[in-house]
């Protein structure tokens, strides 16, 4: 592959931005407004998975985005996992929220306990493992190719 | 109880054959009997969600499993007589099970609770306390990542060993050229 036509690359140049934004907005939003951090970790891995298609990434993947692909997305599954070990070392039982963390006001950004914060990790793990998906994909079959 | 171990003993069968038989596309109908007796099981243990889960899995493999099957093996599939007969016959089938399902699933949509009125007492609970016990205002958001919490951990978990698996697997096949990763 080697990148798409310059009609699409201009496009996606304008819309990878708005498209991570979008991505990161329904993440941070997901305790208040429809969505969370499984649509919102998609809409992110396609902004990437948009902008290695159209520029041709793919060819020239090589071990930094597998490496940087795989750390986020085991760092979110850590993250959510001491989310839930944190309640359970704090208060005995696994994913305590009320009590514990910050509840807040509700329907301010900021509230819901360790809602956003679950929702930021799921994020990165379904954004950062869809990528990693498709860049295994990808990649094979171009070296396959050859 | 009687009709669990009738069931288990046409899955017996049906495995059985699934294993011997030399024909493939009969293997794959009757690994589908076998499935598709696994739905009728959780249905009888009173697992629906479960049953529909097996139901849509069951449906989708056998038809992946014929469509590999009829792509790779020389199935004599040409049909040179009685075309018209059994397009008819195609026809009258798919009207019958069509006006069947449709008569079924407007049974079943009426025995549906009306919405906000959940049957279960912990649903209702969900519904009345999230709010409060969370403070978050996406009632969905608050019940996967709070109450059920444990749920979404064993999902992630999924996520991740589909990660793991792919990038293992891809590894293993780019490993054979030298020079790349």
């Amino acid at each position: 592959m080697r990148g798409m036509s310059l009609i699409v690359q201009v496009m996606t140049g304008l819309l990878a931005g708005i498209l991570l934004l979008y991505g990161g907005y329904i993440i941070l939003h997901g305790h208040l407004t429809p969505g969370g951090g499984f649509a919102g970790g998609v809409l992110v891995a396609a902004a990437l998975i948009l902008v290695s298609l159209a520029f041709g990434a793919v060819e020239q993947v090589e071990r930094r985005e597998y490496i940087l692909s795989s750390i986020f997305e085991s760092s979110g599954g850590l993250l959510f996992l001491g989310l839930a070990v944190a309640g359970y070392l704090a208060a005995d039982y696994f994913f305590r929220n009320a009590g514990l963390f910050y509840i807040g006001r509700p329907l301010e950004l900021v509230s819901g306990g360790i809602i956003p914060l679950a929702n930021i990790a799921i994020g990165l793990k379904v954004g950062a493992g869809l990528f990693a998906i498709f860049l295994a994909l990808g990649a094979s079959r171009f070296v396959m190719k050859e | 109880m009687l009709e669990l171990y009738l069931l288990l003993a046409v899955m017996l069968a049906a495995a059985l054959v699934a294993s011997e038989t030399r024909n493939l596309l009969a293997a794959a109908v009757a690994l589908g009997l076998v499935g598709f007796s696994v739905a009728i099981m959780f249905i009888l243990a009173q697992a629906p969600d479960l049953a529909i889960v097996q139901i849509v899995v069951e449906t989708l493999t056998v038809v992946f499993f014929t469509a590999v099957i009829l792509r790779t093996t020389d199935v004599d599939t040409t049909v040179t007589q009685g075309l018209k007969m059994e397009t008819a016959m195609f026809v009258a089938a798919f009207l019958a099970f069509g006006g069947l399902f449709l008569a079924l699933i407007i049974g079943v949509l009426q025995e549906i609770p009306r919405f906000g009125e959940p049957v279960m007492r912990i649903a209702q609970e969900y519904v009345q306390l999230g709010l409060e016990r969370t403070g978050a205002a996406n009632i969905v958001s608050a019940i996967i990542l709070d109450f059920r919490g444990y749920d979404t951990l064993g999902e992630a978990t999924v996520l991740f060993t589909a990660v793991v698996g792919v990038l293992t697997v891809m590894r293993l096949a780019s490993r054979k050229k030298p020079g790349e990763f």
